[in-house]
């Protein structure tokens, strides 16, 4: 575990009461870390400062001091505070010992109202049609801090509505504020500047250059970053008001870069994922693929029922099937790094029970150097960790065909993988006792002897190990199809271990988990000690918050 | 405890025939009879509906035969039996109120579990979802008693609108558009 360095802390006064808050933090920062909101719209904690939505002003002052002797001037005993004679915006101001700051005052109140009422001249009335309500800043700080009623008497500017921006990202300039957020994500954090502002005045708008679209793999970024509606996700457009979806907390399972996400559900379906904020390894970001993931949950290939050759049953009846598939000769597991920690721990135990020798094949992908990595699995760590493996993961499985051919394989139990797109035809695997556990049909379910059915990682919980060899963990968000059971109990069913005793066993037994449970961690996660690890080759490059071991 | 033994009154001549309380009867009888009926006959006759009247929730269209309704859902979300069910949706890029881009899909309301409060009306900010005059529904099966979009349109009809405010928006984006205020 690495416990981080105490900031030294400096003395902040916030309408009259003194604060703690770090050393060298922004004010708008600092100042929601002690429970005061500063509204903001341009300001983004990960982003460069713009300071162009004037949301933030504050007043601002410091102890005065003596010109000649610089000694603090005194006034009824307490230092004197001299004003400044203008409000500043708190968003370009980093906190300094002495600074008092004026949240509440009369002039700082007349300018909240007076930066809402100019946001609100040709903001057109569209709320009951825009996505953004319910999680509008602009809708929440007009009722908090706006005037009610607008003295504007001309017509409002018409700017283009449901403009294409790219293949994801729908742009309404009507509803734009011009904070300028989307422009500084993608020329500060996509590194693919493709918009900008065009013409002045009331007629500002943004748009794409000539020739661009907003088409890079982190466009949807822009679009949770936008305070307002003017950026709206293509996919999620009209679909579900943002208040009746519950949130819940879950991981990217597009690589090993573990991308923390919310996932948004309304009554057992999900309608959008989002990124959630962990500054150790996303930030707040995450690739527009991950939010694809939800729709292989209702695929029309959906394995929803067990089957024994071929033939429908129920799972009680699949897993004696299974059971006795598996008892029938020398067997071998294909895993999972799809598993979580918990799953491949049980299956680590069944290896063990029945002497079988573990495959882990690899998925390998390009990296993008930001949050999609070389592995394209969420987890094969967690198969070092469980003691699953000890070695690289498999480049494919023609290792054990061979075996088979050879006929010193007799069971295969494939977790979680479509072996035959890894070397393990289905012609193969008919010369063997198999079982599968899947997700999604294939050509390896259709080869099985038994096929169970798999959760997604919507409809189960765990915890997952990512490239940095930080636990974090995922919760289920929908249920999964009737009458299936989460992988953990299935397998625990056909290792014949409790499952509910896996992270009793892991905290006793593994040393990198000593002390840990998977249902008790922190929101961020828990940096474990991979060291044991780090002479494996591992396939990852550089990524926003992860650096490969230099090897020497 | 003991028990007292009371002794019943013998009738009169005038009780045994009976005749003073029939005769008695009958005045009631024959006063109601002179008096204007205060009942309906109904369902051959309908009373009148004041003005107010919480009914059945309908939905309408503007006097330019415009679905006002844009699948907002906040009638959805303030709905205390949970009653309404909404399908948002996209309106074709083609279709004559493509200005307005939203509108549902599907619009559900389950007159099973409605309890005609009203807050559904008071809380649509298009002014597109009303409890009218409409106060009977019947049906055989629950699905008969859930009304569909074409239902709720079909009972809701046409309302005056004193705001056009999506038609008033377009015309004046298409003014600007030609360089005019």
């Amino acid at each position: 575990m690495v416990t981080d360095n105490k900031p030294s802390l400096v003395t902040l006064n916030v309408d009259g009461v003194e604060h703690q808050v770090p050393a060298g933090a922004n004010l708008v920062d600092a100042l929601a870390k002690i429970g005061k909101e500063v509204p903001h719209y341009c300001y983004h904690p990960k982003l460069p400062v713009a300071g162009n939505c004037r949301m933030c002003l504050v007043e601002l002052g410091s102890p005065m001091r003596d010109r000649a002797t610089n000694e603090v001037v005194m006034e009824n005993g307490k230092p004197k505070i001299g004003w400044q004679p203008k409000p500043a915006i708190a968003c370009a101001t980093t906190v300094s010992p002495g600074l008092h700051v004026r949240l509440e005052s009369p002039g700082v109140k007349a300018c909240r109202e007076g930066v809402t009422e100019m946001l609100l001249l040709n903001h057109p009335l569209d709320c009951p049609i825009c996505d953004q309500a319910g999680e509008c800043k602009l809708q929440e700080y007009s009722a908090e801090y706006g005037r009610g009623a607008s003295r504007y008497v001309d017509e409002k500017n018409a700017k283009p509505k449901h403009t294409r921006l790219g293949p994801r990202v729908t742009l309404d300039d009507e509803r734009c504020i011009l904070c300028s957020r989307c422009v500084r994500f993608t020329a500060e954090i996509a590194k693919d500047p493709v918009l900008g502002f065009v013409n002045r005045g009331s007629y500002n708008t943004l748009t794409c250059f000539p020739g661009r679209e907003l088409a890079h793999n982190y466009s949807l970024n822009t679009v949770d970053i936008c305070p307002v509606g003017a950026l709206t996700s293509t996919d999620f457009r009209f679909k579900m008001r943002v208040w009746f979806l519950k949130q819940t907390p879950s991981i990217d399972t597009e690589s090993s870069a573990g991308a923390n996400t919310t996932v948004w559900s309304r009554e057992g379906q999900i309608h959008r994922i989002t990124p959630r904020q962990n500054d150790a390894v996303n930030d707040t970001w995450m690739a527009d693929s991950g939010r694809e993931l939800y729709k292989a949950v209702s695929a029309p290939n959906r394995v929803l029922r067990a089957t024994v050759k071929a033939a429908a049953t129920s799972l009680e009846s699949a897993l004696a099937a299974a059971a006795e598939a598996l008892a029938a000769g020398p067997l071998a597991i294909v895993a999972s790094a799809h598993s979580s920690v918990e799953e491949q721990r049980v299956l680590a135990r069944l290896a063990q029970q029945k002497g079988a020798k573990v495959y882990v094949p690899a998925h390998r992908g390009a990296g993008d150097g930001l949050l999609v990595s070389e592995d394209r699995s969420p987890n094969f760590r967690g198969a070092l960790v469980t003691g699953l493996t000890d070695r690289a993961a498999d480049a494919d499985l023609k290792t054990l065909a061979a075996e088979i051919d050879a006929g010193k394989v007799k069971s295969v139990l494939i977790v979680r993988d479509d072996a035959a797109m890894q070397g393990l035809h289905a012609e193969t695997l008919a010369k063997v006792r198999s079982v599968v556990l899947a997700t999604h049909q294939s050509v390896t379910t259709a080869a099985a002897e038994v096929v169970l059915p798999a959760l997604s990682v919507f409809e189960r919980s765990g915890t997952f190990v990512n490239c940095q060899f930080r636990l974090q963990a995922f919760a289920q968000a929908v249920p999964g199809p009737a009458g299936a059971l989460p992988d953990l109990l299935v397998l625990a069913k056909l290792a014949g271990v409790d499952a509910n005793g896996v992270w009793a066993d892991l905290a006793a037994n593994v040393p990198a988990l000593a002390g840990l449970n998977g249902a008790l961690l922190p929101a961020d996660g828990v940096q474990l000690d991979g060291s044991a690890w780090s002479a494996l080759p591992f396939p990852e490059g550089k990524l926003l918050k992860f650096a490969p071991a230099t090897r020497a | 405890m003991a028990i007292k033994v009371v002794e019943r009154r013998p009738l009169s001549l005038a009780e045994r025939t009976y005749l003073p309380q029939i005769l008695a009867g009958l005045k009631v009888t024959w006063a109601n009879m002179l008096r204007p009926p205060v009942t309906l006959q109904y369902p051959e006759e309908r009373p009148a509906i004041p003005t107010g009247y919480r009914g059945v929730p309908t939905l309408v269209r503007d006097p330019n035969g415009r679905e006002k309704c844009v699948s907002c859902q906040l009638c959805e979300f303030v709905c205390p039996p949970k009653a309404i069910r909404i399908t948002p949706g996209a309106i074709a890029a083609d279709a004559p109120n493509a200005h307005v881009e939203k509108a549902p899909q599907e619009f559900e309301i389950n007159m099973l579990r409605c309890i005609y409060c009203g807050l559904c009306q008071e809380v649509c900010p298009e002014e597109a979802i009303w409890l009218q005059s409409q106060y009977s529904m019947t049906g055989t099966s629950r699905e008969m008693m859930v009304n569909n979009k074409a239902k709720l349109y079909e009972l809701g009809g046409t309302l005056p609108d004193g705001h056009y405010k999506w038609d008033r928006k377009k015309a004046e984006a298409e003014r600007q558009a030609h360089g005019g205020h």
